[in-house]
């Protein structure tokens, strides 16, 4: 086909594809609005029972009614047996300190398997692959054995080395790919301009990989915050974390399950990390899919 | 200056920095220096990779060869414990307590079930959630106002934490609850098997679809317009283009999501745990494995070392039969 042909059959088909076009945007908004809706409506709805009197627990609604803050009284009520400021601290905690040795100890892995060429490469990145997806069981049965021989059952460093066990792997894939795509080449011209190695590293590496690192850091936070099978299993009443609380509440009223409160709790748990996702949802996208399609 | 292109073509080659001059001698020093660079770099993760999994899996498989300690029902006595040999390992494979098939209702005979409850939670919901998952990652892809609030509500049952999805459609699917009264049925969700298992599908199929969408979408950004604009000039059907173009082209990522998803289904743990105690014929593996945790440590070890590789075959198929390259997608360089 000629240039001169291409450009005729592309003229020629622009006024077809623009009538097509606005009947396949209603389609399209259509599509989106029930993607909005099956995602957002669980969602919503926990928010809404959160905040209605637990008397009206089932009550279907589905706007904002008899609204009420007891069940988060409820959530924090220590004479119910509930201790969920200590379990949201316990959460933290773990949380915390697994992201930061995972980013500590993963940056150099990354930036090794990122810009280094040596042997074993596809090998050791298969390893960290597979680690990642490694089945939490396998873990939790010789642990529950060891930590209960040395009598670290219910500490927190207990709860720490396993997380770390998905979130290192986790850390150093993500970090990988990420520094895969940075323009190292600026830190070569940064150096002919005169900066010294550790200039160069300041003012030009630093401030490309600290959006890619504070990705990471949400990710692995998220992953390890999120973690139920092993918190459920080696954790004491002192360090149990928010998602096992949560799975074992207790209500105003015994031997009733406490739905609203639950929901109460389970927004509190949730809204932090929704805020964090809805403002770095670009950065989180990338980082999510980061290394599976490239 | 003459000699700077070819300098820099080979300097990209041997992956060296570019302002050096490379002979090839100086190529082979700077790779074995890379090298060091990178087994000093790469030291504390895989050490401490080594301390959290690999130890508790050979503690684990060691153990698997250990005898329960226990009363023996058989001769009433109490056992120590001592080597087992297989015994673990047959006690749940044939189904074999202390030299006699295991009763109904203790957690040995439980073991096929749990088995055939995680392929099939796993099979359905990895399959739901790749169509469903598809269809969103092309209504995504569309350009249209309001996209990136789609992108971002998508990421929202993402990152709700397992053990609160669970608690919330536990009470969805409550009697009382709010799925019975807007399709005006009287269902115990949690009550019986069918409800109970579907009651987790729909649960994991809202949580992890997002996941699935995101990866496929990422893989269709990677085809180019152009390749449709010229299947429309050629009169390609939209229903052709989706299966001679789409799919191909995105078949690498969708290969890596499935896999990804498939492993992770075959763990699952969190929802069932909760919504249903594993009652209701939805025990997997994995609360199987919980479950006899406080009953004797040796077996297992015996069951987990069994779902660890249960999950690896499956991971070996996946990759070497189905094409999912995932550590190629991860180590191939980076712009294309």
């Amino acid at each position: 086909m000629s240039a001169a042909t291409a450009t005729a059959t592309r003229t020629a088909e622009i006024p077809v594809r623009h009538k097509k076009y606005d009947w396949g945007m209603t389609r399209t908004y259509i599509a989106a609005a029930v993607i909005l809706i099956w995602c957002l409506a669980p969602f919503y709805w926990m928010v809404v029972t959160a905040f209605r009197d637990v008397g009206y627990t089932f009550d279907p609604t589905f706007f904002f009614t008899h609204v009420t803050w007891d069940n988060f009284a409820t959530v924090f009520d220590e004479r119910l047996g509930n201790h969920f400021a200590r379990n949201l601290l316990n959460s933290v905690i773990v949380a915390g300190i697994t992201t930061i040795v995972a980013l500590v100890v993963g940056v150099f892995a990354a930036y090794a398997l990122a810009r280094l060429n040596f042997r074993f490469k596809f090998a050791v990145m298969g390893f960290i692959l597979g680690a990642s997806m490694f089945p939490g069981v396998a873990l939790v049965t010789p642990l529950f054995q060891l930590f209960t021989s040395i009598g670290w059952m219910g500490t927190y460093q207990a709860l720490i080395i396993p997380s770390i066990s998905f979130t290192l792997p986790l850390t150093v894939y993500t970090l990988t790919s990420f520094f895969r795509e940075m323009p190292w080449e600026l830190e070569e011209s940064a150096r002919i301009d005169g900066c010294t190695q550790g200039q160069a590293f300041r003012k030009v590496i630093l401030p490309l990989a600290a959006p890619a690192t504070f990705t990471t850091a949400i990710l692995a936070f998220i992953s390890a915050w999120n973690e139920f099978l092993i918190a459920s299993q080696l954790s004491s009443d002192a360090t149990k974390t928010v998602t096992v609380a949560i799975a074992s509440f207790a209500g105003s009223q015994p031997h009733v399950e406490p739905y609203t409160a639950v929901m109460a709790a389970g927004t509190i748990v949730t809204i932090p990390l929704v805020i964090l996702v809805l403002v770095f949802q670009r950065k989180i996208v990338a980082g999510l899919t980061a290394g599976a399609v490239k | 200056m003459s000699t700077e292109v070819p300098a820099r073509t080979q300097a990209k080659a041997a992956s060296t920095s570019r302002h050096q001059m490379p002979g090839r001698e100086s190529a082979d020093r700077k790779q074995v220096t890379q090298g060091r660079w990178a087994s000093v770099l790469l030291a504390p993760t895989l050490i401490l990779l080594a301390v959290v999994i690999i130890y508790p899996v050979v503690n684990a498989i060691i153990m698997s060869f250990q005898k329960d300690a226990g009363l023996d029902t058989a001769t009433g006595f109490f056992v120590q414990g001592g080597a087992a040999g297989f015994d673990n390992y047959a006690h749940w494979i044939a189904q074999q307590c202390n030299g006699v098939a295991c009763p109904p209702g203790t957690l040995g005979s439980q073991f096929w079930g749990a088995m055939s409850t995680t392929f099939f939670f796993a099979i359905v919901t990895v399959a739901l959630e790749t169509v469903l998952g598809f269809w969103m990652a092309i209504i995504m892809a569309r350009t249209f106002r309001g996209r990136s609030i789609v992108r971002a509500a998508v990421l929202v049952p993402w990152a709700i934490p397992t053990a609160v999805t669970a608690k919330l459609w536990f009470f969805i699917f409550a009697f009382e609850g709010i799925a019975n009264k807007l399709f005006g049925q009287q269902i115990l969700w949690t009550g019986s098997e069918w409800p109970a298992r579907w009651a987790i599908i729909i649960s994991d199929v809202w949580k992890t679809t997002p996941f699935m969408a995101l990866l496929i979408l990422a893989g269709l950004q990677l085809i180019p317009d152009e390749v449709y604009e010229a299947a429309k000039v050629d009169g390609a059907s939209a229903w052709q283009r989706f299966t001679q173009i789409t799919l191909p082209l995105v078949r690498p990522a969708l290969m890596v999501a499935i896999l990804f998803r498939m492993l992770d289904a075959l763990r699952m743990f969190d929802l069932p745990y909760i919504m249903t105690q594993g009652g209701n014929n939805t025990t997997t593996l994995s609360i199987l494995v919980v479950d006899q945790i406080r009953q004797g440590f040796n077996s297992a070890a015996a069951l987990s070392t069994i779902t660890f590789l249960v999950i690896f075959i499956v991971a070996f198929i996946f990759v070497r039969f189905l094409g999912a390259n995932a550590v190629g997608a991860a180590t191939s360089s980076g712009k294309k």
